[in-house]
């Protein structure tokens, strides 16, 4: 295989280095990494503990809501369990989840690259994260924070427990993004493997590209925002609280100018890890790679100009109002556009139902309702009707929960083989994929015909009209929990194996599958050297010197 | 279609809610049309195209100029006709005709309160007549709310310190659920009030007796109600200080000596000119400023003001 790809210059050496997981032993040895590899297990392994933290504040959501009025908790316990969830799912889980864990781990494999470009500040990224995540969950003792993940004024400057400290959190956390972010830029502008051009990148590296801009250039904004609150609760600065002479729909701008864009911080590494593997189990080119690209791009871009639309019944113009709905609606065109190349890519190709194409599958269906479910809400009369009900809570969990979420899976079944050097139980792998798919769609479908009814979001007590939905709803956060559960069971079973997988077991292009699985810790034993196409599945795959004196794009 | 939009929507209950039910199903059909079309290429092109050797051969198709240009444009020109038609059901819902009847409403922590045109205040539960438009005038005391009437298909948010606007011509009588939908801490859910679209007939009823709360409420509470929403207590106070007019404590049964120099006993037929012509007798050592409150009290209310003074020893 590796001939195929790469020209080095001695072959394998097997043997020669111990892999990554190996090649230093202790706990030490661990917290002072710096290989990019460990950084990402450590993330994921993180990731993981939150994951699962909040998806049991889920479970216990979904459980109170089975009746109306109390049935576990009261209403004070039930708002600082959804907005601990919120909190968790959304800056410790699905923001760093697939570019510091997953990406950490491959973009440098992808590039064939040694490591990432600043290995040290990689590290400091992570210890940044523990930190924010420690303050995020010391909430819990300074009496918890009830205002919802979205801080709106003035109820989060006038309410008590510890809305500063969560607050503070979230500000240290965009920190590790953002540092994460500097690195990937930098790392695919200065690490490609020799011969790699831009149109020969992976599109994952494309996915990571555009993400890191936003986690740039949107996240200060978060953080100068948080800033501000807390100075607003602490030395009673009136900015927000009108009651000072500030003004509350101000936060509400400042604070979706970041959490828009980072909406697509969470889609774009979702999309970018699709790209990956629905070529590779079609065995077939990437169908529209510019196209796929650039959309990419044009998508972190437009998430810039709409943030408006969380706010139309806020109060705003109704010219403002138009131009933003208007300009929301050019986002849907590039996602259209990502989804069509995906299935003409499975089209005529050569497909395998493994797991990490069952999850993709998922993922073109779950992100099918999330991305269409999104134009009832970018419709200006439609979005009046549905802003803060159900609809709204089932159409971002679609993009943000499950969209992301299933990708992460793929992702992470794709890629499981490269990162321990061992195969998981591929039909139990299905099977769980299967169940995580009716499970999510069992518990999140129901929610859009509540909202369309009526029912508000972040409701402790409801209407007795509603409590069928609502218990069908709960079972499917049964169906699903049992999914993820049996999921995180058939990776983790499969680490009591030896290791032993072959370097490419999935007969994958880009340059990941050409070191050893587990990789050494410098990646490759030489630098590899790009050859032909990240997506060249032809008999003869023509080398890219080639293609481009020919003109051939992509 | 009328049961596919009730079973998805509820029925709708004001003029612009048609318009938005259209888009609303028009763009539900389109969302169920391509989440079956992309799945039957999937589902299809998994099954014809599975993999049945390690090395089959895949054309090496890397796009479709044409293929690209129609998956982009048939998008485009979609959700151009959705935004447009959104746009237009926004704009017939902002601008109010200048006939409306004009509502206050102020939301708390976790009561709605509405006040009409002659004064009348009512908690949680607001009366308009059927096919007249009402505008309401919206703010809030303490955190930001929001207005929603899920068979009005409208919804405002309702802040602090600056007024927002809602207007809405009902055209079915009946009870409509009002819910708040920005979320306002522990009482947020049971942040509830009711929409009372009355026939023209309900409406002279309400507007002559009050709606059923102020109906069944006993006479004394109805009083303190009025004495608390209707200013009397700018003036008099409850607790025996002096104000612009005398106090009501301990003052039914007394003697009072008119400016016209006659003793005039506080029963309830004095109270009753008191409220209506104020100025037939006036105490003395005050100032004839008592504005009259003829046509803004209900009969029952100046019997429930005549209970509570008469409670006030």
């Amino acid at each position: 295989m590796a001939s195929e790809n790469v020209m080095h210059a001695n072959g394998h050496g097997a043997g020669a280095h111990a892999d990554y997981l190996d090649s230093t032993k202790g706990l030490w040895s661990w917290l002072t990494t710096v290989d990019h590899k460990r950084i990402g297990l450590m993330y994921l392994w993180s990731v993981v503990f939150f994951m699962i933290t909040g998806g049991l504040l889920a479970l216990l959501i979904r459980l109170e809501l089975l009746t109306p009025g109390p049935t576990i908790m009261d209403a004070e316990l039930y708002n600082r369990a959804f907005t601990l969830h919120g909190a968790i799912m959304t800056f410790l889980v699905i923001i760093p989840g697939i570019p510091a864990a997953l990406g950490n781990f491959i973009l440098p494999l992808l590039l064939g690259a040694k490591d990432v470009a600043f290995p040290r500040l990689n590290l400091t990224s992570y210890y940044i994260y523990v930190v924010g995540a420690l303050m995020a969950l010391s909430t819990l003792i300074l009496g918890g924070v009830d205002t919802g993940w979205t801080f709106y004024t003035p109820y989060s400057s006038t309410t008590g427990g510890g809305v500063s400290m969560m607050v503070l959190a979230a500000f240290v956390l965009g920190f590790s993004s953002i540092f994460t972010g500097v690195n990937f830029i930098a790392t695919i502008h200065k690490m490609r493997a020799p011969g790699m051009g831009w149109f020969e990148l992976p599109l994952f590296a494309w996915g990571m590209y555009a993400t890191a801009l936003i986690q740039i250039l949107a996240t200060p904004v978060l953080g100068i925002t948080l800033l501000l609150l807390v100075m607003e609760r602490v030395l009673s600065v009136g900015i927000f609280d009108p009651n000072l002479g500030g003004d509350p729909v101000l936060f509400q701008h400042f604070f979706w100018f970041y959490s828009h864009p980072a909406v697509y911080i969470m889609i774009l590494p979702a999309m970018a890890i699709i790209s990956e593997v629905i070529p590779v189990f079609s065995k077939k080119t990437i169908f529209g790679y510019k196209a796929i690209a650039f959309s990419s791009v044009a998508i972190a871009l437009l998430g810039f100009l709409v943030w408006a639309h969380h706010m139309f019944t806020a109060g705003m113009s109704l010219f403002a109002g138009a131009i933003f709905s208007f300009i929301t609606f050019f986002i849907a065109v590039p996602s259209a556009i990502k989804v069509f190349n995906w299935i003409a890519t499975m089209w005529r190709g050569s497909i395998s139902m493994k797991a990490p194409m069952i999850h993709a599958i998922n993922f073109l269906l779950i992100f099918t309702i999330g991305g269409l479910t999104g134009l009832f809400l970018a419709a200006l009369s439609t979005d009046v009707h549905l802003h803060d009900t159900y609809f709204v809570v089932a159409h971002f969990h679609y993009v943000m929960a499950g969209s992301n979420m299933i990708a992460l899976l793929a992702g992470l079944h794709y890629w499981w083989p490269k990162m321990f050097g061992r195969m998981y139980n591929e039909r139990m792998a299905a099977i769980a994929a299967a169940l995580i798919f009716i499970g999510f769609n069992a518990t999140f479908l129901p929610q859009f015909l509540m909202g369309s009814r009526g029912m508000p979001r972040r409701y402790y007590n409801y209407l007795e009209q509603f409590q069928e939905l609502h218990v069908l709803s709960t079972i499917g956060s049964w169906i699903l929990a049992f999914g993820l559960f049996m999921c995180l069971a058939v990776l983790l079973a499969s680490l009591r194996g030896k290791k032993g997988v072959a370097s490419n077991p999935w007969g994958g292009k880009t340059l990941e599958w050409e070191a050893l699985s587990p990789p050494i810790t410098h990646n490759f034993e030489d630098t590899p050297v790009l050859v032909h196409g990240p997506y060249d599945y032809r008999p003869q795959p023509v080398p890219v010197v080639v293609e481009r004196e020919q003109g051939v794009t992509h | 279609m009328t049961w596919f939009r009730d079973f998805l929507l509820g029925t709708p209950a004001a003029t612009h809610a048609s318009d938005v039910d259209g888009l609303y199903i028009f763009i539900t059909l389109l969302t169920i049309f391509f989440f079956f079309f992309n799945g039957a290429l999937i589902f299809y092109a998994a099954k014809r195209w599975k993999r049945r050797s390690d090395d089959e051969v895949t054309p090496h198709i890397t796009h479709d100029t044409r293929l690209e240009l129609i998956w982009s444009l048939i998008p485009l020109a979609v959700v151009m006709l959705i935004f447009f038609w959104g746009f237009k059901g926004y704009v017939s819902a902002w601008v109010a005709p200048n006939d409306a009847m004009e509502i206050v409403v102020t939301g708390k922590k976790w009561l709605w309160e509405f006040e009409y045109p002659d004064g009348t205040r009512a908690l949680n539960d607001l009366h308009v007549p059927v096919n007249k438009p009402v505008k309401l005038i919206m703010h809030a005391e303490d955190v930001i709310h929001s207005f929603y009437v899920p068979a009005f298909r409208l919804k405002r948010d309702v802040l602090p310190g600056r007024y927002t606007e809602m207007w809405f011509t009902a055209t079915e009588p009946g009870v409509h659920q009002v819910y708040c939908t920005e979320y306002c801490g522990k009482g947020h859910s049971d942040m509830l009030a009711r929409i009372y679209v009355d026939t023209p007939e309900e409406y002279e009823v309400f507007l002559r007796e009050g709606d059923e709360q102020v109906r069944k409420m006993p006479l004394k509470d109805l009083g303190k109600l009025v004495y608390e929403n209707k200013g009397c207590a700018t003036c008099h106070s409850i607790d025996g200080t002096r104000g612009q007019g005398p106090t009501f404590k301990g003052i039914w049964g007394k003697m009072e000596r008119g400016t016209d120099g006659k003793e005039h006993v506080v029963d309830e037929n004095y109270i009753r000119e008191s409220i209506l012509v104020p100025n037939a007798v006036v105490v003395q050592g005050y100032e004839p400023i008592m504005p009259t409150f003829q046509g803004l009290l209900r009969e029952r209310e100046l019997l429930g003001m005549i209970e509570y003074i008469k409670s006030l020893q």
